[in-house]
């Protein structure tokens, strides 16, 4: 076996300027899905981070495919908090805004004793006049160092100028990149009065779950609850986000097993006569179709090895690059990356398919005849 | 026949390696007719020549006769296997038959050792058996030395020894040569016929060997004369 190996290998380096161009089609394929996915599934999970704050149940309106048009009212937050099981209802209302130079500034309307608040480490100032000091607003770290701003300086939101009331640290990009404002401010804001985009619960016994769900959808017609994890699974943005990022890498894949397919299809034509020596020497179909499988598979090990450690460097340049405000968070888990190394190893062994069925028809004679 | 190279005097009656019966072939859907009926029985330690002008098919009828090509009718039998099934080609090859061709058809970047050990990784020899047969084989071309160099850094003549001795790793009871001296000088060309010769006549080995130099025909046990498509007696 170790013989066999040893063909593989030397095969491979004999014709480098190939390998390198097949391993590096391999590795930006892996590259590429590793960043796209893992970029991602951290966006979608510190969004679901955010949602699902010490919370069981996430209420929101019915049939929005994107909770940022979402409109739970007021009076429905309250009849919320009135059920028997509610432990703790926290409403929120998020928008989206711009400021110069920056065009994405995630904004959190949310209550004073909002979980998401209750988990935050001050930096700078403090959340004990989030009820009370007008026009203020909570501004996250990273959103701190690209707006420059420090507690007390006025700070462009949007077509708005607030004042800077405290600095915090979550751990959450979003959070983090973005704004919390008190709820009455957000509303005025976004022109949404007596609105928020959902309502976080938590229950006081999670066994009446299914309970809690029935209640709502009898209550309010127009809004449905869904456990977290129920959401996440839902959730169409999710969904959407994810299976285009998926897509975009598989396609990324294809390119790269085009490129092995090429490749091998070269190396074998180019070595017609070496093979029939092989037969001759004894080698079955089999063992030269494996020899070029063989070649395939070691091409996708080497371009998957290297491609994770571009993607993940990428990610980490990423995540450190302030332009981009700590909304990259990948979330590289060890399934995806799995998952990527199988696609990998399956797509170079599939572009191998056709130059191994070919080698391995190769007769001797007819090779051999013009030498 | 005289002899200028030792060979065995005569070959033993014993059972034939290899027996051919009306062997026809042609190329080109028919159009070009190159076997024509050749029949053709070698015994175990013989030396046969196929002689002949470039074009006059000794190549094509050596191809024939080992298997590696398939006739349009007629029948062949190696070793009393019938070489136009896939699985007895592959038994002959990886233990009864080897292949000595004009161009030495060494695996480039290889070393010397690594090109010995393809047939034996086909057959899925004992490693350690291997690499003291091939220590033997090189040991016996005096280029034991050099078996960790690759082939591109021998010379001619010692990259056609060595693709004898990758013929012989599995211990093959017929080797086919399609004109192995053809890209020697004289020099060389006369070792690699007498290591044939050698083969004759120490190991029993058959040699059937395709080739157009009339010098080393005296020193075969028959010479057939392939002429118009047949295999004639010289």
């Amino acid at each position: 076996m170790s013989d066999f190996l040893r063909i593989i290998f030397v095969n491979v380096r004999r014709h480098r300027l190939r390998a390198v161009i097949s391993v590096a089609g391999i590795a930006f394929g892996v590259a590429a899905m590793l960043t796209i996915v893992s970029i991602v599934l951290g966006a979608v999970s510190m969004f679901q981070d955010i949602l699902s704050s010490e919370s069981h149940y996430i209420v929101f309106e019915k049939d929005v495919s994107d909770l940022f048009f979402s409109s739970v009212v007021g009076e429905e937050v309250e009849a919320l908090r009135k059920l028997p099981n509610v432990a703790e209802v926290d409403p929120m209302l998020v928008g989206i805004v711009s400021s110069p130079g920056h065009p994405i500034i995630t904004c959190f309307g949310v209550e004073a004793g909002d979980a998401r608040l209750r988990k935050a480490r001050w930096i700078g100032g403090s959340a004990s006049g989030f009820d009370s000091e007008k026009e203020t607003v909570y501004i996250g770290v990273r959103a701190a160092e690209f707006l420059k701003a420090a507690p007390g300086d006025r700070v462009p939101i949007g077509k708005a100028t607030f004042r800077v009331g405290g600095i915090f640290r979550t751990g959450n990009g979003f959070e983090d990149g973005g704004v919390f404002m008190p709820l009455p401010l957000a509303q005025v804001f976004f022109h949404r009065p007596d609105v928020v985009s959902l309502a976080t619960v938590r229950l006081k016994e999670t066994d009446d779950g299914k309970a809690f769900q029935k209640e709502v959808s009898h209550i309010f017609p127009g809004l449905v609850a869904l456990e977290d994890r129920e959401f996440n699974r839902n959730y169409s943005q999710f969904k959407i986000l994810t299976m285009t990022s998926w897509t975009v890498g598989l396609f990324s894949f294809l390119l790269g097993g085009m490129g092995v397919a090429n490749t091998m299809l070269m190396s074998v034509f180019a070595r017609i006569r070496e093979i029939a020596v092989l037969r001759v020497c004894g080698f079955s179909k089999i063992q030269v179709a494996g020899i070029v499988l063989g070649e395939a598979a070691l091409l996708s090990v080497v371009g998957t090895a290297l491609g994770f450690a571009i993607g993940l460097s990428g990610l980490a340049v990423m995540g450190a690059v302030p332009q981009l405000q700590g909304y990259v968070q990948a979330d590289v888990r060890p399934s995806i990356l799995g998952l990527i190394g199988l696609v990998a190893f399956l797509t170079a062994v599939g572009g191998a398919l056709y130059p191994a069925w070919f080698a391995s028809r190769i007769e001797p004679a007819s090779a051999l005849r013009f030498e | 026949m005289t002899t200028l190279f030792s060979s065995a005097p005569s070959a033993t009656p014993l059972a034939p390696v290899v027996e051919a019966h009306d062997l026809w072939k042609s190329f080109d859907n028919g159009r070009i007719p190159v076997i024509r009926g050749a029949d053709l029985s070698v015994a175990p330690g013989e030396i046969v020549a196929l002689w002949g002008s470039s074009g006059s098919g000794k190549s094509t009828l050596l191809h024939l006769l080992s298997g590696l090509d398939a006739p349009d009718s007629g029948t062949v039998s190696i070793l009393g296997l019938d070489p136009a099934l896939e699985e007895n080609r592959l038994r002959l090859r990886r233990t009864g038959l080897g292949f000595v061709f004009q161009l030495h058809h060494l695996v480039p970047d290889l070393t010397v050792e690594e090109n010995l050990r393809l047939p034996a990784v086909a057959a899925g020899a004992a490693r350690d058996e291997t690499t003291r047969r091939i220590g033997k084989l090189l040991n016996e071309i005096g280029l034991e030395e050099r078996s960790e160099h690759r082939v591109q850094d021998l010379s001619g003549g010692e990259r056609q020894r060595v693709a004898i001795c990758r013929a012989l790793v599995n211990r093959p009871r017929i080797v086919f040569a399609d004109e192995p001296t053809g890209s020697l000088d004289e020099p060389t060309a006369d070792g690699v016929f007498a290591r044939f010769c050698h083969l004759a006549k120490k190991e029993g080995i058959a040699i059937i060997l395709a080739t157009h130099e009339k010098r080393f025909l005296a020193a075969c046990h028959r010479v057939l004369r392939v002429q118009e498509g047949r295999a004639v007696v010289q």
